[in-house]
């Protein structure tokens, strides 16, 4: 026990580690930006005493290392600072974006976790057959294709050509959630399909790596079940992969939601990030950016600590 | 025996090798196959398919055709050139990490950690908004990005060769550092490494797709195909797939790609799988 | 014979093939076997021979990428074959049981042991969990694991590797089948824990009179266990007879190459003079591993022209002494000295000259040679990079090595290490550690991984090579006829100490230090009373 505390200690402490290590490299980014911010905000025809000004008010005449702290306290607190493009409160500006986000990922996810472990299991067991060759293929090739094109195409076909869906994912507070469900069903579906495509190979991968391992030849010789030989000697060892694959499926499904957003203008912050990026709007990019990277890393973590909780050896000390 | 090796080769590949080829040659002889210009506007806004314009004209009335097929020239020829950069770096740094260990192995592997800690598309749109977006811009930040998975595989294949007695001996020889990684380390993982080329050549190839599509890579009026489905995307809602040409023509090749990289993955893991 | 019924397994024509590259490729060649009910059949062969694949047949199983080609496998007078996959199942386990090579690996890290012995009867509905638990301990009794009570209720990877191969035999018994396959089950073992093993696994199966497969490359084993020996060679039978037949009158000449003893002559030496400085010296060495020393106050001398033998069992720290030699582990204290000087600890403060000097030879011939350089390098590169020779002078030398490991330069010099057999490929190892033209050779384990014969040629090679150059040999090895065979001193090691030391003559011949003792004793031999003769002799020293 004490063993495996400590392991799970040391991953959180990394984790941590991390996120701060990262906040800073985000943080550090704007140090980076050449010339003056508040210069390049208000244009070569703004006076000294405005530039000056301006420059207080950012914050940008204190040293770097006191910016930073009163940055991520007050990120911490939830108050990422004002757009410097229409001078907005972000925290407001956020919220809602980040909720519409989360409800496509979420979306997304619900539908291609299990259908992912499902396919991957099948292919895994019936391998090298027909069915494990075809959805193989049309994995391989969904993995290829980018991202906007499948949006596209479903545009195309089933928005377009037959007006079975809606091309545009409006959504705003007041719509309901079954109509929510409705005109996002085109970016999720997206989501699905890229996603389902790389999680189902990585699922596949490591069943068939447990499948190939003596104690399940020696399950096969004890005359057990096929089922029972895949669900009670195989499943319990290919926990600890597979939560790691479903982990960083859903880091990539996070990430992937900034193309679709794109495509399908859905008010989220994936299409925020990429606005503001045009706009070079900094904090917007900072606290979209500090969101997409803690997700990405407490998945990641969570993943590890999950696999370390499933695995027999560690859980039970010598 | 060459012939009964091409005989081996799966018809996915042989599809993926073919396509492959015929870009290569599209995107070599570019300026000879385009009917007109890269950015010369020849004639009206979104035209139809015609004699004159075989795809029809774009949003400002430049050919579909040739912009495709500089296209070529220009969105494969960024993506291997950043390939290649993010490449050897990666590959070299990794090598080296798994021979020498130690202090060096743990500042690289720790710094390549917290590169991977952050998805790198966001990382990509984070530094380019600082930075801004240009050409030199996008290859940079992506070979940056791209460094760290190389460098982890590169990493894990040296390390699995290191550890072997061969490389014990030259050591205990008193070889030098780069004899070894060039006479034993390198000939041993060259196929996983060429495999891993090919693989990481198709993700930098979506990646700077993606970005020219959300309009932070490959700046107008530099034809290239991702930011083509992006200018002429009104066309989709009107029902016209022109605009999916481009689209089309990165799946295909990231397609062939992949199908040949899986092949060599199958062929280099032998018949275990 | 005859009495189909009455017989437990009928073998006919047995063909199996494996899937590779060039296409299908046959390892089982029509093989014929039967098994009268409570026999035990030994099968023999050195690697490749086909033994596994038969075993394994013999439960009408084929690994993936091998299928049946042709033949008959009856177990009770039904072609188990024929039967659908769920009638086969309904053998397995149940009336046919398998112990394989590696209990480690082939217990499921997830569950306790008595669960997975459980899960056989109740499976296969013979019995509750309640029945099978108290079953499971009489068992465990029986095979004489430490606390029969509470062992199985840990997990495989808190036992030891012995332990756990006597609780795989139990967990095979759990069903009482009528035929058991033993699969090399101690070859991964140490010789002491060895065994222990099969002693249990011999008591158990007489007890409830169970026929048994047992597949082994050692023959002192096989000659313990088995009623009769079936003899293969590549996929086909050999020979087949009676243990006590088969020992003492083989027919077959590949059959009495297998069962001559070590024909090596060793030429005794004389003692070095008391006046002569010994070539390496290792002197008062400890040794970690992170926190853990693993060698402690290691003191011992080679002299010109010896061999000496470094023996233990795994973890002794014989192989981290020889690193400790090369430079590879720093030593925390004490000092190693070559001719005198003292060398500095890594190897990468020593000279050209020094690294020259100390030169390696290793167990595993497949992982020892690059198998990207041709053969001529390999040799090759020492050469050059020591001596300094190139063009038609480095080609003539590698030609003189080549000749000397006796590997025609013609037909060798332009392989590919994957183009050579073991054997070939450890001579080419040898050439590349000559080529340095060093004083004193580190050999460790070189013929563990090797076919007797095979590895006879090895030892004989390396015996001529060191009066040909006055080498001296390190030589670490578990196996205690090689040392016999080889060795001018021996060095006894156990956790990390040196136990005993001394001339090889003296070190056979009683009275050892405890340890010693136990340990050649341990030693199987060929004779087929060996093993009931050690044990009456333990029992009555213990009471």
């Amino acid at each position: 026990m004490n063993n495996l505390t400590k392991q799970i200690g040391q991953r959180l402490a990394l984790g941590v580690g991390t996120l701060f290590v990262v906040s800073i490299l985000i943080f550090i980014g704007i140090e980076l930006l050449p010339g003056d911010l508040a210069q390049e905000i208000l244009g070569q025809s703004a006076t000294p005493e405005t530039v000056a000004a301006f420059r207080q008010e950012l914050g940008l005449d204190k040293s770097p290392f006191v910016r930073y702290i009163d940055w991520l306290g007050a990120a911490l607190q939830g108050d990422f600072g004002r757009s410097l493009a229409n001078g907005r409160e972000l925290s407001e500006l956020l919220s809602g974006r980040l909720l519409n986000t989360l409800f496509l990922a979420g979306f997304a996810a619900i539908i291609s976790v299990p259908l992912a472990i499902l396919l991957g299991l099948l292919c895994a067991m019936y391998r090298n057959s027909w069915f494990d060759r075809t959805i193989n293929t049309a994995a391989l090739t969904s993995i290829s294709l980018p991202e906007f094109f499948v949006a596209y195409l479903l545009i195309l076909f089933l928005a377009v050509q037959n007006n079975v869906f809606p091309a545009l994912a409006q959504v705003e507070s007041a719509t309901s959630f079954g109509d929510a469900l409705y005109r996002t069903f085109l970016p999720a579906l997206t989501l699905i399909l890229v996603v389902v495509a790389h999680m189902m190979r990585m699922t596949r991968a490591s069943i068939i790596n447990v499948l190939s391992r003596p104690y399940i030849e020696m399950a096969n010789l004890k005359g057990l079940s096929r089922w029972r030989v895949i669900f009670k000697h195989a499943l319990p060892n290919a926990l600890g992969p597979i939560i790691n694959v479903v982990a960083l499926n859903l880091a990539y499904l996070i990430v992937g939601v900034v193309v679709v957003e794109v495509v399908f203008v859905y008010p989220g912050l994936g299409q925020l990030l990429v606005d503001s990026v045009v706009k070079r709007d900094i904090p917007i990019v900072q606290a979209v950016g500090l969101f997409f990277a803690s997700t990405y890393i407490v998945l990641n973590l969570l993943a590890d600590i999950l696999s370390i909780l499933t695995n027999p050896r560690l859980r039970h000390a010598k | 025996m060459l012939v009964n090796q091409l005989k081996m080769i799966p018809l996915s590949a042989w599809f993926g090798l073919v396509v492959i080829f015929l870009t290569a040659f599209i995107a070599l002889f570019a300026p000879a196959l385009a009917p007109y210009g890269e950015t010369a506007i020849v004639g009206a806004q979104y035209e139809p398919w015609s004699d004159q314009y075989w795809l029809g004209t774009d949003n400002l009335g430049r050919d579909m055709l040739s912009r495709l097929i500089f296209g070529a020239r220009n969105t494969v020829g960024l993506a291997l050139f950043t390939t290649t950069i993010a490449f050897s770096l990666g590959a070299f740094l990794g090598i080296l990490a798994a021979l020498k260990a130690g202090w060096l192995d743990m500042l690289l592997s720790r710094l390549i950690d917290v590169l991977l800690s952050v998805p790198p598309l966001i990382l990509a749109l984070m530094l380019l908004a600082i930075l801004g977006p240009s050409i030199p811009n996008m290859v940079g930040v992506i070979a940056v990005i791209y460094i760290a998975p190389v460098f982890r595989l590169a990493r894990a294949a040296a390390q699995n060769i290191v550890v072997l007695e061969y490389v014990q001996a030259a050591q205990l020889r008193g070889e030098g550092t780069f004899w070894i990684i060039r006479k034993e380390v390198l000939p041993n993982i060259m196929s996983t490494l060429i495999a891993e080329f090919g693989l990481r050549f198709c993700f930098v190839f979506l990646f700077i797709a993606a970005l020219s599509f959300l309009g932070l890579g490959i700046q107008p009026p530099t034809a290239d195909w991702g930011s083509m489905v992006k200018e002429n995307a009104t066309l989709i809602t009107f029902g016209d797939y022109t605009p999916l040409l481009p689209a089309g023509a990165i799946a295909l090749l990231a397609v062939s790609i992949n199908f040949v990289v899986d092949w060599m993955l199958h062929k280099s893991s032998g018949l275990k799988d | 014979m005859t009495d189909n019924t009455k017989q437990l397994l009928r073998i006919r024509n047995l063909r199996m093939a494996a899937n590779t590259a060039n296409g299908p490729l046959e390892i089982i060649k029509g093989i014929d076997l039967d098994l009268q009910p409570g026999e035990v059949l030994g099968l023999v062969g050195e690697s490749g021979a086909g033994k596994s694949t038969l075993g394994l047949a013999s439960m009408g199983y084929s690994r993936d990428g091998c299928q049946f080609t042709d033949g008959v496998v009856e177990f009770k007078g039904r072609d188990i074959l024929g039967i659908s996959s769920k009638e086969r199942r309904a053998l397995r386990g149940c009336q046919i049981a398998y112990v394989a090579q590696s209990a480690a690996a082939s217990f499921n890290p997830a569950y306790k042991l008595i669960d997975q012995y459980a899960e056989g009867p109740l499976f296969h509905g013979e019995g509750n969990r309640e029945a099978a638990e108290t079953d499971a301990v009489d068992l465990y009794k029986q095979m004489r694991l430490p606390n029969p009570e509470e062992i199985g209720f840990r997990y495989p990877h808190q036992i030891s590797g012995g332990q756990l191969q006597r609780a795989m035999t139990a967990m095979a018994m759990s069903c009482r089948p009528d035929l058991i396959v033993f699969d090399e089950p101690t070859t991964a073992l140490d010789v002491t824990t060895q065994i222990e093993v099969l002693t249990a696994i011999r008591n158990i199966v007489e007890e409830f009179n169970t026929a048994a497969i047992y597949i082994t490359h050692d023959l002192a084993v096989v000659a313990q266990m088995a009623d009769r020996i079936m003899v293969l060679k590549d996929g086909q039978l050999v020979e087949e007879a009676d243990t006590q037949a088969m020992l003492s009158d083989p027919q077959e000449s590949y059959t009495k190459t297998l069962w001559s003893v070590r024909s090596i002559e060793k030429r005794k030496k004389p003692l070095p003079d008391a006046a002569e400085k010994p070539l390496l010296s290792v002197k008062h060495v400890d040794a970690c591993y992170g926190d853990t020393q693993v060698l402690h106050d290691i003191s011992f001398d080679i002299y010109r022209g010896r061999t000496v033998a470094v023996v233990g069992e795994s973890g002794s720290g014989k192989s981290t002494t020889a690193k400790v030699i090369c430079g590879l582990l720093n030593a925390d204290k004490g000092a190693i000295e070559f001719e005198g000087n003292q060398l500095p600890n890594c190897f990468k403060d020593r000279t050209k000259e020094d690294l020259r000097h100390i030169q390696f030879i290793y167990q595993m011939p497949d992982t020892a040679l690059n198998p990207k350089q041709k053969i001529k390098d390999i040799i090759g590169r020492p050469v050059k990079f020591y001596l300094g020779l190139t063009g038609a002078a480095l080609e003539k030398r590698v030609r003189a090595l080549m000749e000397m490991i006796e590997l025609d330069p013609e037909i060798f010099m332009n392989r590919y290490p994957d183009e050579l057999s073991g054997g070939q490929k450890q001579r080419v190892g040898i050439a590349r550690a000559l080529a340095a033209e060093p004083d004193f050779i580190i050999c460790d384990e070189v013929t563990s991984a090797l076919d007797q014969l095979v590895a006879e040629g090895i030892l004989k090679l390396l015996m001529r090579l060191q009066d040909e150059l006055n080498l001296s040999y390190m030589f670490i090895t578990h196996d205690l006829a090689t040392v016999r065979a080889i060795a001018d001193d021996v060095i006894v090691m156990q956790k990390g100490k040196v136990i005993e030391q001394g001339e090889t003559e003296k070190m056979f011949k009683p009275p050892h230090h405890e340890y010693t003792e136990l340990l050649l004793s341990s030693v199987p031999e060929m004779d087929p009373d060996w093993l009931s003769n050690l044990q009456k002799q333990r029992e009555t020293e213990v009471t």
